[in-house]
């Protein structure tokens, strides 16, 4: 697809239709905004093909997590069309059991701030909250969910209250949540958002390996450096448009567009004594040096290890 | 020496820090090898409401103190320590239970023993018997509700009320409301000390106050925020409305031996007391 910007507020992620592949979310013309007129989506337009990895980027409040809720159908869109699987996605479709119970495991949604996705006691029950949803048998739910901890290795935190976790401690336990599902779509909302550079590194590792590309993610971030190992599309979001769409390396290459978009900005760099100026840079992988390529995780893999002391409180 | 002033944003900084060390204290506590640790979270529930119902029938000072020293002694042998009880429970317990009794000493009818001097009240027996009444029932049940919540992880406590037909909903509010409670804290701890950082200088009571007031609405607004975002990410996992839980304990013989003593004891309680 060409990175081409938009006429008339229709934007180019919508002519990525080359008849090939299934189409899980369709989102045509969606408009939302929020109490107070803060238009969050601005007809907007978009297509998200079965195994694809997508990223959208977008600084904050451009929309990004906006479209995420409706693709799971948590908000609704106020006009436009807006379909999953080739149904129709709203507030009624959802109030069909069968339709919900599929659409629910079908599709899964990691927020932001784990903090308001763990509300259980313990990380067992915050894990097992899905599949008793589903009204799974018990014993299936045990070794569900039993197998999402030792994917995500966090089985020695399953007692652990997780308000007591640390930053990637919740994360972890987060992602299993919604795994232990089997979900066909993951809708990723700034998934490395506050965590440090080893959490960051091993979602992202985790994430690269996750599903060995039968399963579709679809990540909101504004964390440049990650999107050639997440995404296989970009979508670059700016006041509820799509302003440009293509493969990552041509996104990347865009610095005008991505200035524009406040993705970049000129910082101060110190390059040695008395050396301090301001640029742009990206932190690409030809930027980076590269020791060996091993260590990414097979699709599937379980993540590494990562004990860490709970944060004080 | 001038005298170091605490003020409201000191105080309530201290308070949350207190509030945070004391979950831990709960969580170290109920880890350790006592003997309320070792039995089945539903005998510890059974047997301490057993036990607090025993004292709330009672109408026998002795039966009453028999229930209190009971309850000392299975703190005692589950590692909580006089002290802590104390801090926890016993002085917080005599100071309000006091000032509800103390009426009952001079307005109860009965055989005078002692007059306040310049005051001319007298108190009688039976108003001394009833404040004693109040008092130690109220020290019992508090000391055997603290001492389970001490000795059994809150999680623990949650899943034996539902394993004991407590209504799910109910167990899952309890759950959530102690879960965000710590998130709010933290939120009020952040917001406080983020305001330490940039106030000079003591604050006159006045701008305490609105100082207080203010910080109580962002809370609430912040809490509001919070439990619609929690709806989302409940609604986005497949919740219709309807709680579906694990219930994983286990009993054991010892446990059933616990359960059949913690109810023969109450029984005998109440029927002696009655």
């Amino acid at each position: 697809m060409n990175n081409r910007p938009l006429v008339n507020g229709t934007n180019a992620a919508n002519t990525n239709d080359d008849g090939s592949g299934v189409i899980v979310f369709d989102a045509q013309d969606v408009t939302y905004s929020y109490p107070g007129e803060v238009v969050a989506l601005d007809h907007l337009s978009m297509r998200v093909r079965r195994g694809e990895r997508v990223a959208i980027l977008g600084a904050n409040g451009s929309g990004k997590s906006t479209l995420l809720r409706i693709f799971d159908g948590l908000y609704f869109a106020q006009s436009g069309r807006m379909e999953v699987f080739g149904s129709p996605l709203s507030e009624v479709a959802l109030e069909d059991e069968a339709f919900a119970f599929n659409f629910r495991r079908r599709v899964a949604l990691v927020f932001q701030n784990p903090d308001v996705q763990l509300f259980n006691p313990t990380v067992f029950d915050e894990v097992a909250f899905g599949p008793l949803q589903m009204r799974w048998a018990k014993t299936d739910v045990r070794a569900k969910v039993t197998a999402a901890l030792e994917l995500l290795n966090i089985t020695h935190l399953k007692d652990r209250s997780p308000h007591r976790l640390s930053g990637g401690e919740k994360k972890r336990v987060a992602l299993a949540s919604v795994l232990v599902l089997d979900p066909d779509v993951l809708l990723l909302d700034e998934p490395t958002a506050a965590l440090d550079p080893k959490s960051q590194s091993q979602v992202i590792d985790f994430l690269v390996g996750w599903g060995g590309g039968a399963k579709t993610v679809i990540t909101a971030t504004h964390d440049l450096a990650s999107v050639e190992d997440i995404a296989d599309m970009c979508y670059v979001f700016q006041a509820g448009k799509v302003v440009a769409g293509g493969r990552p390396g041509q996104i990347l290459n865009d610095e005008q567009m991505l200035m524009d978009s406040n993705l970049i900005h000129a910082h101060r760099h110190a390059h040695g004594p008395g050396q301090v100026h301001s640029h742009t840079h990206l932190h690409r992988h030809e930027q980076h040096q590269h020791a060996s390529v091993a260590g990414a995780p097979m699709a599937g893999a379980p993540m590494a290890d990562m004990r860490e002391e709970p944060e004080v409180s | 020496m001038k005298r170091h002033r605490t003020g409201f944003i000191e105080k309530t900084i201290n308070g949350l820090t207190i509030a945070f060390d004391q979950a831990a204290q709960t969580e170290a506590l109920s880890a350790k090898p006592g003997l309320l640790q070792s039995l089945d979270p539903r005998v510890r529930v059974v047997g301490t409401l057993g036990l607090i119902i025993a004292a709330a029938t009672s109408r026998s000072l002795s039966v009453l103190t028999s229930v209190f020293i009971l309850s000392v002694v299975l703190a005692l042998v589950s590692h909580l320590t006089f002290g802590l009880l104390a801090r926890r429970v016993w002085i917080g317990a005599i100071l309000v239970t006091g000032a509800v009794a103390v009426p009952a000493l001079f307005i109860t009818p009965g055989q005078a023993v002692a007059v306040v001097p310049g005051l001319n009240w007298h108190i009688s027996a039976q108003g001394i018997g009833s404040a004693l009444f109040l008092i130690v029932r109220v020290l019992t049940s508090a000391t055997l509700a603290v001492t389970l919540v001490l000795v059994t992880p809150w999680t623990h406590v949650l899943k034996a009320l539902r394993a004991l037909y407590v209504p799910t909903l109910m167990v899952v509010i309890l759950g959530m409301t102690y879960r965000y409670i710590f998130l709010l804290l933290e939120s009020a701890r952040d917001m406080f000390e983020s305001r330490r950082s940039r106030t000079v200088g003591y604050l006159a009571p006045v701008d305490e106050r609105r100082m207080a007031t203010a910080s109580a609405g962002v809370l609430l607004t912040k809490s509001f925020q919070l439990s619609s975002d929690v709806f989302l990410a409940m609604q986005s996992r497949g919740w219709r409305g309807e709680v579906y839980v694990l219930d994983e304990f286990k009993m054991t013989t010892r446990d059933w031996l616990a359960l059949g003593a913690y109810l023969m004891v109450a029984a005998g309680l109440v029927w002696w007391g009655r």
